[in-house]
């Protein structure tokens, strides 16, 4: 730490350990060795739960070895909720600091701590928050739309699970073990640079990041595939539902804009690590090309989150309004635009780079331009909703909180893009604000409004509407509470990341926005008891249809939760909304002639691989050469062992799926008589 | 696919799953996936082709392209990597025919290309280094060590990806997994031959022309 006389390792110690001492342990921090005595704690008692209920072979059978796509995407889920909490307990740490430190107070966090709390805040919330969420979303949700059994490469999805895991560890370590980097979550050089970021935090965000990227890339790899090659027969490109629709854009916008990261990064390390000027200040290195490079990766980034949730919001009102969506064919086409324009809009970042009035002007353009295919969205979901039988369930009410806050957060998105106005606006609270009503109101609402939509398909059981509705309230609320205020400031000329203040009249503003952002814990409070409530009254909130909502899409024709096969013959599509095809043209269940199921195996190998990913990363930060080598040799040798391994699939037995779907047919047969 | 069947009562019932399904072929999507992987990891090469564009003039004072390539050395190592995708391309035409031998030898001869291209890079860069141009010493050659080498370290993976393929074909036989994988690194040996084309064009010979 910073504060404190560096002790360098010498000799064998620097041989064994690198640049790991004693002192890279922060004992001496109140704040991490509490939160590190409770984290210990909880890891304890779970582990201890794990042994005493003995689950271990339990998980790792049916879940850290499965190629399943729904247990995949039930994982990444879970992760992205576990690092929410994480995030959030940044995010909250941040408003009591901007609260407090008014008339000469420091407040609690001193500058290297709160530098670290707001770039772990950004990079945990989008990397393994935001993305975990969206990626388990559409793993969990695509293959069932359009009739596949898996996807198309079961093992590599697996493998980026464990990725992206890898990842989120790296990032947790760097709260106990060094710590992480200061520079802000895109880590601008020269900042991030050696010269100024000498510590490990910025190679804990590289190495995080890096292991990360493997697996989104992969993955986004994996989902295009499966779309374009695995639709059940019948499903054209234009009977696709719109979330498949939106899953694949995104998918291609990962493919096309991830690897940019990638070497972006890799650039950066390689200033780091081997002495090369890309973006020094000196010997020709040019540090402006790193914020190009970053944006051209972190403009489609913005899109790859929320496009999926359009989608989510289509299937969404269409369901809950009764109706089909207005539009489907615009709605595909404006989606297409978005994914093109994404490409077309990096620069409008960083207006005051000084690229001059042309180039401005152009980026300011391009970037307009997109809110014309996102307006025209909007307006299809509010005629999907004219005249509807609308149902205020959960879902429709995250839809509706999305479709007013979003709104706002475009129009103040299309003000920025005004290159004069962002002269004034730029890295001012006004961004911020901006940005958090984008990504809060469309991404955190759709994936909320998603969970409500499809948990009842993933477990067999609707979530509790009571808990959910304080969820509900605590975040929209919240939300508006902690972000106005932001705006108000951010015009006012106040810029992010600040620690303390000077001006006694805008404490007001920071006291309403901390007061948000407790509702907003209250929002996740109750998020979690309602998952809590669920399970406990779970057969009261049974589902045996499979389709509780009366739904439209294929996901819906199987049963809840679905067997592992996900159908036990592969549908044909007529219509795109095939699943209400199915049941207004009178569609009959198959009870006979069923056949053995061929299926993928399930296999160790990704999760290995992951292990030594995050070894190879945690080595190369503490500069401990011998375990990078060690580990990258090992990487090696398992892939290659791995591709030895020709036997890789299964059948299910005809007599599993006759069991299994016989017990449904007599769980529907009991719900028609009751 | 026939979608609809006439019954009883004169309204069409349309089929709404497949009764005689068989088997999705294994691999069946792996050729559009590796394309894919082939596509992001071009994105990774047009970055570094672009930064090498805006860093290629910033010599720092240092040594610039005329006082470091030499064409000849490059025309070489070129024909070497061209000569490989050749072999390789013979190596695939004895798969389709199902000759094992042949097969082996020719990628044999590939992977040897392949080293020869590696070891004249080397030499390259060992001796540009030992002449005080190492990639530290201007933006023009950290941009040009990185684009090189990367190339170079995917030539790398890929000799190392051609010996597994060959011990594996000598140990199973040219089956349908071994062909799929075969042609997975014919598309990636080849996509490295199209690279270096590129590299030999914007780094070597607008270099020494700049």
């Amino acid at each position: 730490m910073s504060d404190t006389a560096v002790v360098a390792n010498t000799g064998l110690a620097k041989f064994i350990f690198g640049r790991l001492t004693l002192e890279s342990f922060p004992y001496h921090e109140p704040i991490l060795v509490a939160t590190f005595a409770m984290v210990a704690l909880g890891g304890i008692v779970l582990l201890a739960a794990l042994t005493y209920f003995k689950l271990w072979g339990y998980l790792w059978k049916e879940w850290f070895t499965s190629v399943d796509h729904k247990k995949i995407g039930i994982m990444y889920m879970v992760l992205g909720i576990v690092m929410l909490l994480r995030g959030f307990a940044d995010a909250l740490m941040m408003r009591a600091q901007q609260a407090m430190a008014f008339n000469g107070s420091d407040g609690f966090l001193p500058a290297h701590h709160y530098d670290q709390v707001f770039t772990a805040h950004g990079v945990i919330m989008i990397f393994f928050v935001a993305m975990p969420l969206v990626t388990g979303l559409m793993n969990y949700i695509v293959p069932l739309q359009i009739g596949a059994r898996d996807v198309s490469f079961p093992f590599l999805n697996n493998f980026s699970f464990w990725m992206t895991t890898g990842g989120a560890i790296l990032v947790m370590m760097s709260l106990f073990i060094g710590e992480f980097a200061k520079t802000g979550w895109l880590a601008y050089p020269p900042l991030s640079n050696i010269g100024y970021s000498p510590d490990v935090g910025v190679d804990y965000y590289i190495w995080a990041l890096q292991v990360a990227g493997v697996g989104t890339t992969l993955s986004g790899i994996n989902l295009i595939a499966t779309i374009v090659k695995m639709r059940a027969p019948g499903m054209t490109m234009m009977k696709m539902p719109i979330f498949t629709w939106t899953s694949l854009c995104t998918n291609v916008l990962i493919v096309a804009s991830f690897p940019i990261l990638t070497a972006v990064l890799a650039l950066l390390s390689l200033d780091r690590y081997v002495g090369t000027n890309f973006f020094t200040n000196d010997l020709g290195g040019n540090p402006m090309m790193y914020v190009n490079l970053i944006w051209i990766w972190g403009h489609p980034e913005v899109y790859i989150l929320i496009l999926p949730l359009f989608g989510v919001f289509s299937e969404v009102t269409s369901t809950f309004s009764g109706k089909k969506l207005f539009g489907y064919t615009s709605m595909v086409y404006a989606t297409l635009v978005i994914t093109i324009l994404s490409y077309l809009v990096w620069l409008h970042h960083f207006f005051t780079m000084g690229s001059g009035a042309s180039v401005n002007s152009f980026f300011g353009i391009t970037t307009m331009i997109i809110s014309i295919p996102t307006g025209a969205k909007i307006f299809n979901w509010l005629f999907t909703m004219y005249r509807g039988r609308i149902r205020f369930e959960l879902p429709m009410m995250w839809t509706i909180a999305f479709m007013l806050t979003f709104v706002i957060g475009g129009m103040t998105g299309v003000l920025l893009a005004v290159p004069p106005a962002d002269f004034v606006l730029h890295n001012s609270l006004f961004l911020i604000a901006h940005f958090h009503n984008v990504i809060i109101g469309g991404v955190v609402f759709g994936i909320f409004a998603a969970i409500n939509f499809w948990f009842p398909k993933a477990f067999g059981f609707k979530l509790d509407q009571f808990w959910g509705k304080v969820s509900f309230w605590g975040w929209v609320l919240g939300f508006y509470f902690a972000f106005m205020p932001l705006y108000a400031l951010g015009l006012m000329g106040v810029t992010r990341r600040l620690r303390t203040f000077d001006d006694p009249s805008l404490q007001i503003f920071f006291i309403v926005a901390a007061f948000g952002a407790v509702l907003i814990a209250i929002g996740i409070g109750a998020f979690l008891v309602q998952i809590a409530v669920s399970i406990w009254n779970r057969e009261k909130l049974r589902d045996t249809t499979g389709d509780p909502w009366n739904a439209r899409t294929l996901e819906w024709a199987t049963s809840s939760p679905p067997p592992d096969y996900n159908f036990a013959f592969t549908p044909v599509i007529h219509d795109n909304d095939s699943w209400w095809d199915m049941k207004r043209r009178g569609y009959v269940r198959p009870l006979e002639g069923f056949r053995p199921i061929h299926m993928p195996k399930n296999t160790g190998t990704g999760l290995i691989l992951s292990v030594l990913a995050t070894a190879m990363g945690f080595a190369l930060i503490w500069y401990i050469w011998w375990l990078a080598a060690l580990s990258f040799v090992a990487i090696v040798g398992v892939a290659i062992f791995h591709t030895f391994n020709y036997n890789r699939d299964f059948h299910i037995p005809v007599e599993d799926v006759i069991r299994t779907e016989g017990e449904r047919t007599k769980l529907l047969a009991a719900q028609a008589a009751s | 696919m026939n979608v609809t069947t006439p019954t009883i009562n004169g309204t069409e019932v349309p089929v709404f799953y497949v009764v005689d399904e068989h088997d999705h072929p294994a691999g069946s999507s792996t050729m559009l996936g590796f394309w894919l992987y082939l596509m992001s990891d071009c994105l990774i090469f047009a970055m570094l082709f672009a930064t090498f564009g805006v860093l290629g003039g910033s010599y720092a004072a240092g040594p610039g392209p005329k006082d470091l390539f030499d064409l000849k050395l490059v025309a070489l190592n070129t024909a070497m990597l061209l000569f490989s995708s050749i072999t390789y391309g013979l190596a695939m035409l004895e798969m389709m025919k199902g000759r094992v031998k042949s097969t082996q030898m020719w990628l044999g001869i590939t992977g040897l290309f392949g080293l020869a291209f590696l070891c004249i890079e080397l030499y390259e860069f060992h001796h540009m280094i030992h002449e005080g141009a190492g990639p530290w010493r201007s933006a023009f050659l950290s941009s040009f060590f990185t684009l090189v080498g990367t190339h170079g370290l995917h030539v790398t993976f890929g000799i190392i990806w051609l010996v597994t393929l060959m011990v594996q074909v000598a140990r199973f036989g040219l089956i349908e997994a071994n062909q799929r994988r075969l042609m997975c690194l014919s598309m990636f040996w080849h996509f490295l031959d199209v690279v270096w084309i590129g590299v030999f064009t914007f780094v070597y010979l607008l270099g020494v022309l700049r």
